[in-house]
């Protein structure tokens, strides 16, 4: 269609008629306990530290419990349970083994999927479709999909034979919590490590919860060991001496950092960091399903994920339609109460965040910029912000720059395929990245020059087990999932 | 006035991309929306508003059509405040019958009509088939398209013989049967339906109910897509009926979410929205007298059609 | 007659396929094993590095952008020119720091050691790729892609083989490098870099500087527009700047330590992957 064609077009009304009753999933089911110790050894703990803090729904700032703050000596107790069931358990288990405790796992979290999904989305806020439908079977299938690999090593690396690495750090961020653990604890165990893992101080419940389950497993004590609590718990686990590999994944920032920390030491790691990627929609694109694409790149778990597509890049010919299409998308969505089945945007983290976003915003606002955001109303209590565009912004303004971690996008537009890479380029991270169009040779070209480790084309936010994940620059170092996420955990000898 | 009209009419030689992965996610996430208390209720009853209560079969006696017009009248005795449905769709050589027992009820005749289900006849005597059945008393003629000519590449065929229908089936409301089914991919249910509306349809159509598969969500959506993208280039509301396999009341609901959220509320009207459907009726008074009461049905309390 | 006087070479840095002296104008001397003066050689400041680094940036994409068969042949081409001066090269080593027996053997596994890679520039991406079966309807697909730009440190010990065994995955991986030679035999690598430039090597693929590691090293580990270091000449405390500075760009860093630099262990595919990126890519499957 032409230009000419806007001035003819009529707006459709997505609010009068017809709302949706609110369809909340009941958190009767859930088991929660009003305080959690550290798992160590196989057992729960109570933290040398003798500290506890709170973990709040984001969405009612209500209290949910009290979890243990680890102590860099509960750090120490856990790392010394870890390297014992190393040392005199899991490595010397057969493979076939290791792979039925990781089967057994994937099981039981499938028996108790819903209780999981409901507690993650109370902890983090995230909409119960989303736990319900992405997090939850994720977890279960990546647990599935490595426990196959433990006996199957040998034939993932032809020519070398893999040998674990001894215990593994592992640090987990806010808004995956349950996945991001299961991303990092799946192929830790089926290669042969043990491991402390520390869940984000945010969002520690359900990997408190899998504690639990990992008990009802009978897996070896010492094996997996959960040590709730601060950066600072974090701190305690990079720098341990008795640690042999590093994966975290998180900001840039502390990725910085902890890669700083290991400087002159034998530790292995692997960062899975920042991203700011662009989404590249080209004028020959199937336009309904790239709409659908922006909305899932950007909006996915309240644009709380590295790899978002928070850069929207169009080919300048479709700009007018394609963002009149994507503002009525965006009006269909609804934001709220993250337990209501048909909540497709929930609260926001924290008030840190929520902070961060809206500093990102006013700043915005305060330089000019439209900013369009969609008709929604925000409940009184919690921590809310409608979906976002940020319409005629450039390379050179801050919100495209930095990773923002929020619903919001920014609107760029482009006029050759070449343009549309170098822009998509012109960053320091390097995550993932967007395309679409209809022609096959175009998905191949433009997808060889995105520098980014994973390309969607005519799809975003897609994700498998067996797919391996992670950036390029200073998006990370390493994969996880598939067969090259096995080897940031293996030492490959001849 | 014609001449800016016929300027607006796109190349149909042109293929807009349509990417079927992305529409059944798409899909996918409809069905996720769950309806529930006053919202069930009420898209319970639109639902039922919208159904073209319909018997298209070699066997449809006099006395079965007779049957199906009673269903039409009085659907559920036991509940006054129930609904009725929007029309009932049947053969030609029915539509008198029908006509007799539903004038003046508000409940309309459509007929099928131009050779009905293949559409493998003279173009002349599909015409006459169309003048016949609004003679007769249809409200609303649903023709099938030339699937032989699209599929050959003959567009302009396609065009054509629409707008001729459309002429002969004044005062009547043409809605347009694509068959989606034999025209396989969404690019040609999208090319097929934008034919459709630019020559006149008042109403896209997805299937017979003759081949299989029949409506399904999927093609049901790049049809509202292409709705509401004709709507934007022209300012014309055009509807839709997605016809065969829609059997119960939640699929019927998610049809209603997809509406909603593609089109907006201006479509929830049986004048812009239709189900194509037969057995679909019982199970939506079954649904609804379920909310009311709180208690499961028994296909045993409600009445045949 | 009176005895004819020896023409001196002077020893240049390689940077984007020109021989230049340093823009300092500084040189220093290195000695051969007998500690006679041998040769004076550049001493590349950290605006040499500099310039190599926007050389091998410059010169990346178009390296990565060849076909695999192509690079294949360049790489043999190389060593096809080593061969051509391997008298040459055995008797240099000889010179400065070994045995003739073990001079040639340290040229012959050099030479042998780029045949090998030159033969996997078209198979290691059939290797490290994967087609992997997610469960949604799409094709996904992952393939290695060069890193970027490698800085690379090379030891003294075994000055060619070593070399050699650095440069090479780096380079049939698609990547382009800029290598700190070593201190003390580096006149060997400006023999190597005079047989790279008579190679078809692309300008600024393979850079190649002399100079004082120490001085080199902390501007090449916080130089924002370097990729990946690989470190090679052993030394924990170098190592350990290399490795603190890393994180202002995420640097990837390897560190290859041998005992011995001919050895068979020394070369292997998984070193091309050390400086690889693995890229994942997902397409729908539909009509």
């Amino acid at each position: 269609m032409s230009q000419n064609d806007l001035s003819t077009r009529s707006s459709l009304r997505f609010h009068d008629l017809w709302a949706y009753d609110s369809a909340p999933e009941s958190p009767e089911m859930v088991r929660l306990k009003d305080r959690y110790d550290l798992f160590i050894g196989g057992s729960f703990q109570l933290p040398e530290s003798g500290k506890y803090f709170n973990t709040l729904n984001p969405s009612n700032e209500v209290v949910i419990c009290e979890v243990a703050e680890a102590g860099t000596k509960d750090v120490d107790k856990a790392v010394r349970a870890a390297r014992k069931a190393y040392d005199q358990v899991w490595s010397k288990l057969p493979g076939k083994e290791r792979g039925k405790y990781l089967f057994r796992i994937a099981r039981l979290i499938q028996d108790r999927a819903r209780e999981f999904a409901i507690i993650e989305s109370m902890d983090t806020g995230k909409p119960i479709r989303e736990s319900r439908d992405v997090d939850i079977p994720q977890v279960i299938a990546h647990f599935f999909y490595h426990a196959g690999w433990a006996d199957k090593l040998e034939y993932a690396f032809p020519g070398r034979k893999a040998r674990p690495l001894g215990v593994a750090g592992q640090l987990i961020p806010w808004n995956f919590p349950l996945l991001m653990a299961a991303w990092k604890m799946a192929p830790a165990l089926a290669t042969g490590n043990t491991l402390v893992i520390k869940p984000a101080g945010s969002s520690p419940l359900t990997a408190l919860k899998l504690a639990e389950l990992i008990q009802d497993a009978d897996l070896p004590p010492g094996v997996v060991n959960i040590v709730t609590g601060s950066e600072k718990t974090g701190s305690s686990i990079v720098h341990h001496p008795d640690v042999d590999k590093i994966a975290f994944t998180g900001s840039t920032d502390v990725g910085k950092k902890i890669q700083n920390a290991v400087a002159g030491t034998d530790k292995k790691y692997t960062l899975e960091l920042g991203g700011k990627a662009a989404n590249i929609v080209f004028a020959d694109a199937a336009m309904d399903q790239a709409v659908e694409g922006i909305v899932n790149g950007i909006f996915f778990n309240q644009g709380h994920v590295c790899c978002a597509g928070s850069r929207l890049l169009v080919q300048e010919s479709i700009t007018d339609e394609l963002v009149q299409k994507l503002k009525n998308r965006m009006e269909t969505l609804i934001v709220g109460n993250p337990l209501d089945k048909n909540t497709d945007i929930g609260a926001i983290h924290s008030k840190p965040q929520l902070e961060k976003i809206r500093g990102y915003l006013s700043e915005v606002v305060e330089n000019g910029q439209q900013i369009y955001q969609t008709q929604c109303a925000l409940p009184d209590k919690g921590y809310w912000c409608c979906p976002t565009l940020v319409e005629n912004v450039s390379q050179s303004h801050r919100i495209v720059q930095e990773e923002v971690f929020g619903p919001i996008l920014t609107v760029q537009t482009f006029r050759t395929p070449s343009e549309a890479v170098t822009l998509a380029n012109n960053t320091p991270y390097g995550l993932s990245g967007g395309l679409w169009t209809d022609k096959g040779s175009k998905i191949f070209n433009v997808g060889k020059n995105i520098r980014a480790g994973v390309v969607w084309a005519n799809t975003y936010n897609k994700f498998d087990p067996t797919s391996p994940f992670g950036g390029y620059k200073e998006s990370g170092i390493g994969r996880e999932g598939g067969i090259h996420g096995l080897l940031p955990y293996l030492e490959l000898l001849k | 006035m014609q001449d800016r009209f016929l300027r607006k009419i796109p190349d149909f030689d042109q293929t807009i991309p349509v990417d079927q992965v992305g529409v059944d996610d798409r899909v996918a996430r409809f069905r996720t929306r769950s309806i529930k208390m006053e919202s069930k209720i009420f898209a319970l009853k639109l639902a039922l508003q919208m159904v073209d209560l319909t018997t298209l079969e070699g066997m449809d006696t006099p006395a079965k059509v007779r049957q199906l017009c009673y269903k039409a009248l009085y659907p559920c005795k036991t509940d006054s405040d129930i609904p009725r449905v929007a029309a009932v769709c049947v053969y030609p050589n029915r539509v008198r019958l029908c006509k007799d027992i539903l004038k003046n009820t508000g409940i309309k005749i459509a007929s099928v009509a131009t050779s009905f289900p293949g559409g493998m006849n003279t173009l002349e005597s599909r015409i006459e088939e169309v003048r016949y059945a609004v003679n007769e008393g249809a409200d609303e003629i649903d023709m099938v398209i030339s699937r032989w000519a699209f599929l050959k590449g003959d567009y302009k065929y396609v065009f054509d013989e629409i707008a001729v229908f459309k002429n002969a089936c004044k005062p009547a409301r043409l809605k347009v049967i694509l068959e989606t089914g034999e025209l396989e991919t969404y690019e040609n249910v999208r090319k097929a339906s934008d034919i459709s509306m630019y020559a006149g349809a008042d109403f896209i159509k997805t299937s017979t109910g003759k081949i299989t598969p029949a409506a399904t969500m999927s093609v049901t959506l790049v049809m509202l897509e292409a709705i509401r993208d004709y709507y934007f280039h022209t300012g014309r509301k055009v509807g839709m009926k997605p016809a065969g396999g829609i059997r119960n009341a939640k699929t019927a609901l998610h049809y209603l979410v997809m509406l909603k959220e593609t089109l907006g509320a201006e479509w929830l009207t049986p004048e812009l929205f239709r189900f194509g459907a037969s057995s679909l009726v019982n199970d939506l008074l079954m649904q609804i007298i379920k909310e009311k009461t709180g208690s499961y049905q028994s296909s045993d309390y409600f009445s045949i059609g | 007659m009176s005895k004819r006087l020896n023409v001196l070479k002077t020893c240049k840095l390689y940077i984007d396929g020109k021989f230049s002296r340093s823009e300092s104008e500084h040189s220093f001397q290195v000695f051969d094993k007998n500690g006679n003066p041998l040769a004076n050689l550049c001493h590349a400041s950290r605006k040499d590095l500099r310039n190599a680094v926007f050389a091998a940036r410059k010169a990346q994409l178009d390296w990565a952008g060849r076909s695999a068969y192509q690079r294949g042949q360049i790489l043999y081409r190389m060593a096809e020119m080593m061969e051509g001066h391997r008298d040459q090269l055995i008797a240099e080593l000889e010179h400065t720091v070994s045995s003739h027996r073990k001079a040639e053997s340290e040229t012959d596994t050099a030479i042998d050691r780029l045949v090998h890679y030159a033969g996997w520039t078209d198979k290691y991406p059939a290797i490290f790729s994967t087609v992997n079966p997610v469960a949604s309807s799409h094709f996904n697909f992952s393939i290695p892609e060069p890193t970027g730009v490698v800085g690379i440190i090379a030891p003294d010990q075994q000055p060619l083989i070593s070399l050699i065994s650095l440069i090479a995955p780096v380079f049939s991986g698609g990547n382009s490098s800029v290598t700190i030679a070593s201190e003390k035999y580096g006149s060997i690598a400006c023999t190597l870099s005079e047989i790279i430039h008579t190679s078809d090597v692309p300008a600024g693929v393979i850079n190649i500087l002399t100079g004082f590691r120490q001085q080199l090293i902390p501007h090449m580990a916080r130089h924002m527009d370097i990729n990946a270091i690989l470190y090679g000449a052993g030394d924990p405390s170098e190592k350990k700047t290399i490795q603190e500075n890393a994180h202002l760009n995420v640097k990837r860093v390897q560190t290859y330590k041998e005992t011995d630099w001919t050895g068979d262990d020394v070369q292997s595919p998984y070193r091309i992957l050390d400086f690889q990126e693995i890229k994942t890519t997902w397409h729908p499957v539909g009509m």
